[in-house]
């Protein structure tokens, strides 16, 4: 199974590179992507630098351009797929089937990856991504159980890469518009969830500390306690008298447990969330991840390292991880 | 004039509530109806047989009815109750997921596009377009402004693709493979009782300052505020849209009908206020601001 880790910046990249990944995925410094955030990502000169150092590495590259254009950005988009190829990437990660259209016809030769965005939860699903577009590999978004991945996979058309470590998405990826309800930015347009320009914090009289995100009251937390990322589903809102985290909990996904099952259903790949992570907590990242897929691919047997699910855990949202969708009680 | 649509149910009614509802829904002036189960794949009051006898008996009542699939589908059993929907020729297909596209057009059954697809660009209607494309819903996110410029795109490239636009009712926004209601009563998602019977248009979701935020309804999540285009109508009529799509309450939606009705005949202004059930009005995305706003033209 391949390592795919996230790359924000060329300093992550290369941490990336350097501790281990198979491959790295970047994107353009602008809503081409769906991590897009103030300072980071790449313009074309640093993009190249960057291939150029994974390369020389051994390591592929692949361009995530899995945003959806509207008519008044279409010419951004595919100029971003030009760019892409024009700067040497293994394969260009894409959801939108104009976009994915445009790739096949003028890029054949640069494979196609269908990104989690393109909301693909079924093989046949993957087949009309397959007959249509011809692409290679897919994502598959955060919400089928192990059985289900094991269901799609034994049937798939192409390549898959699930999600291995990182923030649980909870929602199918894709079609999500939570975001642009509460502001006026989502993954899908501007590659954006619960985008910064709308967060506020206020601290209260009583030392409480609120988060907001464009007014929206998401969180409030008495003094001492953990506060996190105003991420929309993650807040704690009122249901019928109860206040509770009502769509999710802010924590990580983390699936190191499921390694030697995920092989064995023949997943090409596992994906690492994050573009924007800093550097050195890539370089943890991909380290352990790195040890957990030499680990087991060796016949000797798998077991987790205590070691390593402490480093995941000291990363994750909360320091709490969870199986997510993938363990069916979850659900 | 424009036609009007009555959008499958995506909450969870009881099979005499459903048959009731368009038992009523027969003699309302909408044109066409969404008939099917788009949500949750627990949700079996009606077997597939019961709404394709529906489909019959509302078709011989003179509407045109399209066949709703599920929005998020995850196993085998899924695929299993797609393919059945897919395996008539009677009834038009709404796809609300890419196995539905791909199914619909194996078997050469002329498909619509529901809101959850991403339509985003011509290009993308193109790509459909050559594969039995007959019609496509604005994604609910999308506005006045991106949805001109697609019907403006689709006739510079004569392909005929009527329009619909998601007009009135709470905005259906993410699906999960959580289930928020059996979550809410600390159930299993396997064993959620069925709750979601008890909350026939879902539960309010507040922010701790009693701000109506989201319903949750099962696995979905749809907007707190309702969405309402009403006076937006003769705007839509000027850019070409061919159907508003008005999603299914339980309760007043022979008014809401009858409103939406009037005002695309011109017999009442559009401006007429609606007052209905107890939601704040929304309509932010129209205007390419946060959905939940609500623009004052």
């Amino acid at each position: 199974m391949e390592l795919v880790c996230p790359a924000g910046s060329l300093p992550a990249l290369k941490k990336a590179v350097d501790n281990g990944a198979d491959a790295v995925y970047f994107g353009f410094r602008d809503s081409t992507n769906a991590r897009q955030f103030a300072g980071l990502n790449f313009n074309d000169q640093r993009a190249a630098e960057g291939i150029e150092y994974a390369h020389r590495h051994g390591v592929r590259v692949f361009c995530a351009i899995n945003t959806y254009p509207q008519p008044q950005g279409w010419q951004q988009w595919t100029a971003a797929v030009d760019r892409a190829a024009a700067l040497g990437v293994d394969a260009i990660i894409l959801a939108d089937m104009g976009l994915l259209e445009y790739a096949a016809n003028r890029h054949s030769d640069i494979p196609r990856h269908l990104s989690v965005q393109g909301s693909a939860t079924s093989y046949e699903a993957l087949q009309f991504y397959k007959d249509n577009f011809d692409i290679r590999r897919a994502v598959l978004p955060r919400v089928l159980s192990l059985d289900q991945v094991r269901g799609v996979a034994k049937h798939s058309p192409v390549e898959l890469e699930v999600f291995a470590f990182g923030s649980l998405c909870i929602m199918a990826e894709g079609r999500c518009y939570l975001s642009s309800y509460l502001t006026d930015e989502s993954p899908n347009s501007k590659g954006a969830c619960s985008p910064a320009k709308a967060v506020r914090w206020e601290e209260t009289a009583d030392g409480a500390l609120e988060s907001r995100l464009n007014g929206v009251l998401i969180d409030r937390y008495s003094r001492g306690e953990a506060a996190g990322y105003p991420t929309l589903c993650k807040g704690r809102f009122e249901v019928e008298g109860d206040v509770y985290h009502a769509i999710e909990e802010p924590v990580s996904l983390n699936t190191l447990d499921l390694l030697p099952e995920l092989k064995a259903l023949g997943i090409s790949a596992v994906k690492i969330e994050g573009r924007q992570r800093s550097p050195a907590y890539i370089a943890d990242v991909a380290r352990t991840w790195r040890q957990a897929l030499d680990r087991v691919d060796c016949s000797s047997g798998f077991s987790v390292d205590p070691a390593w699910q402490s480093t995941l855990s000291g990363l994750s949202e909360g320091g709490l991880t969870t199986l997510g969708a993938y363990h069916r009680k979850w659900k | 004039m424009m036609k009007l649509s009555l959008g499958p149910i995506l909450w969870f009614w009881s099979k005499q509530t459903v048959f009731d509802f368009y038992g009523n829904a027969a003699d309302w002036p909408v044109d066409t109806i969404y008939l099917g189960e788009a949500v949750c794949s627990r949700r079996r009051e009606l077997k597939p047989d019961d709404w394709f006898s529906l489909a019959r008996d509302l078709s011989a009542c003179g509407k045109d009815v399209v066949l709703s699939t599920q929005t998020l589908i995850e196993s085998e059993a899924d695929l299993r109750r797609l393919r059945r929907i897919c395996d008539q020729h009677e009834f038009m297909v709404e796809a609300n997921d890419q196995s539905a596209l791909q199914v619909a057009i194996r078997n050469e059954i002329p498909f619509v596009t529901g809101p959850s697809m991403n339509v985003y660009n011509v290009a993308t209607l193109k790509v459909l377009a050559k594969q039995g494309l007959k019609g496509w819903n604005l994604p609910v996110e999308l506005g006045r402004e991106t949805l001109e410029q697609l019907i403006r795109g689709l006739n510079e490239e004569g392909l005929d693709l009527p329009a619909e636009v998601f007009g009135w009712g709470f905005l259906p926004l993410a699906w999960s493979s959580r289930c928020f209601t059996a979550r809410h009563y600390n159930l299993p998602k396997d064993n959620c009782e069925f709750r979601c019977l008890q909350h026939p248009d879902g539960m309010e979701v507040r922010s701790r300052e009693s701000q109506e935020l989201f319903r949750l309804n099962g696995i979905s999540t749809l907007s707190g505020s309702r969405y309402d285009l009403m006076r937006e109508m003769p705007d839509m009529e000027r850019m070409g849209v061919s159907t508003v799509r008005l999603s299914p309450e339980h309760q007043g939606m022979d008014d809401v009908v009858d409103r939406f009705d009037q005002v695309r005949r011109g017999e009442i202004p559009a401006t007429d206020p609606l007052h209905l059930v107890e939601a704040p009005p929304c309509n932010g995305y129209w205007y390419g601001e946060p959905g939940m706003a609500l623009v004052q033209s």
